[in-house]
């Protein structure tokens, strides 16, 4: 390689890492204990803790779920219902002041599936994790947090790309995983970061990747309400507003007959984000493990509960959907979530010596130029 | 493996790197296809770049 180009590329490596170093310090920092969110939450009692019953107790059916929910928060209406495979018994309720409201102002919270009886869960609505959460997501921003955020991550994917290339002149004369154990801590660092760098290289790339998708997840929803979803509620545009509302009660049963073989994830009431002012939606996930990533819509007319249909699923709904386990860590047991913990740590020590190199060289240089300014007087 | 024969120097600094990068996609796509052995090709694939780092870190400097 010239050292022409080494320079340019150099040049590439130092601007595009610096600019997005700090940022991805903070989302590598506030990422580590979210991989854990689960396990935190149970350390501190903020798990959900559903009562023991007999495992025949006849369960609720959702409307009364709806009113058990309305009961527990006078004045507010139910956005969505959330199932989790964690706990067949419970299922996550969703409320706001409208159903449309700002999704930071949601009330989360989980029923008792068979006694309609509210659980807390803290964690979802405030405090320490909801701290990292914000942080990692929009740094209490909105839209433009998040954008900013996206850009980072293009930043540091243009920053592992410059890297890969220069690591090919710094590794001409070396092994492969060669730390220099006699030098000097610069260079130990220097082997460190090319180490560190190159092995976790494919990680990093696709948790950004993914990051970046996600941190775009607002925009990706809005073209999927402009596009696939306007197109099925056409017909409704004129119609008056819904008054009367359908009860909920048969929701799953439409569902899970319009798409055979699929489960539940979650239910959109009327008038949020993932439905239409006169619509339930049900979204169904598919059964096996790929599919159980990807969502199928079902659409249905919340006065006369007729499905109106079946919602497709354009393929950057689907990238999205699918980029999250790839970016959250959690679809392969807890030997991943620590492997998770392990790179991301990783990720901020070649962050961290990747500043420390840079400072060392200023200063190296600083000290040339002053010595040299010292000779030329 | 002409490549190989072509460009030595580039296999040679980027040969280990390339099959650590391949293994570790492979993880990650594994454990989204179903669990247990899946999901121990992902653990292995991540658990390379794991190790070697932590090996590297491990070297003592030698005054």
């Amino acid at each position: 390689m010239k050292s022409q180009t080494i320079r340019r590329w150099s040049f590439i490596h130092t601007w595009s890492s610096l600019i997005c170093t700090l940022f991805l310090l903070m989302l590598a920092i506030t990422g580590l204990p979210l991989v854990f969110h689960h396990e935190i939450d149970h350390l501190l009692g903020d798990a959900p803790q559903i009562r023991e019953m007999p495992a025949d107790t006849p369960r609720m059916d959702l409307q009364q779920l709806v009113k058990a929910a309305e009961a527990h928060r006078p004045g507010e209406v139910v956005q969505y219902f959330g199932w989790d495979e964690d706990e067949p018994n419970g299922m996550y309720a969703f409320m706001g002041k409208t159903a449309g409201g700002d999704p930071n102002d949601t009330h989360t919270f989980m029923l008792d599936s068979r006694t309609g009886e509210a659980v807390e869960t803290p964690s979802a609505n405030g405090g320490f994790m909801m701290v990292m959460l914000r942080l990692h997501v929009d740094m209490y921003a909105g839209l433009p947090g998040k954008l900013l955020l996206a850009f980072m991550g293009l930043l540091f994917v243009l920053a592992i790309i410059s890297g890969v290339v220069l690591y090919a002149p710094f590794m001409r004369r070396l092994d492969f995983a060669t730390v220099r154990p006699n030098k000097s801590t610069r260079v130990r660092w220097l082997d460190l970061h090319n180490l560190i760098g190159v092995v976790t290289l494919t990680w990093a790339f696709v948790v950004g990747l993914t990051g970046v998708l996600n941190a775009c997840a607002d925009l990706v929803i809005a073209q999927w309400r402009n596009d696939a979803l306007a197109a099925m509620v056409a017909p409704y545009q004129n119609a008056p507003p819904l008054t009367d509302r359908a009860p909920a009660t048969r929701l799953l049963d439409i569902a899970k007959q319009t798409v055979p073989g699929t489960e539940p994830s979650f239910i959109a009431f009327p008038g949020t984000r993932f439905s239409s002012e006169h619509h339930y939606a049900v979204f169904m996930k598919g059964s096996t493990h790929l599919t159980s990533h990807l969502l199928t819509p079902v659409l249905i007319d919340a006065s006369d509960l007729k499905v109106t249909a079946i919602v497709n699923s354009p393929w950057y709904l689907d990238a999205l959907l699918l980029s999250q386990p790839l970016h959250f860590g959690d679809y392969g047991g807890m030997p991943m979530k620590i492997l998770w913990g392990i790179l991301d740590v990783l990720t901020i020590i070649v962050l961290g010596s990747g500043l420390y190199l840079w400072w060392v060289r200023r200063r190296a240089a600083a000290t040339v130029n002053v010595r040299e300014a010292v000779q030329a007087t | 493996m002409t490549r190989h024969k072509k460009h030595p120097a580039f296999w040679k600094t980027f040969g280990k790197p390339t099959w650590i990068a391949l293994l570790t996609a492979a993880g990650l796509f594994a454990a989204l296809l179903g669990d247990g052995a899946w999901d121990v090709l992902s653990w292995i694939g991540m658990g390379i770049p794991a190790w070697l780092s932590i090996k590297g870190l491990m070297v003592r400097r030698r005054a």
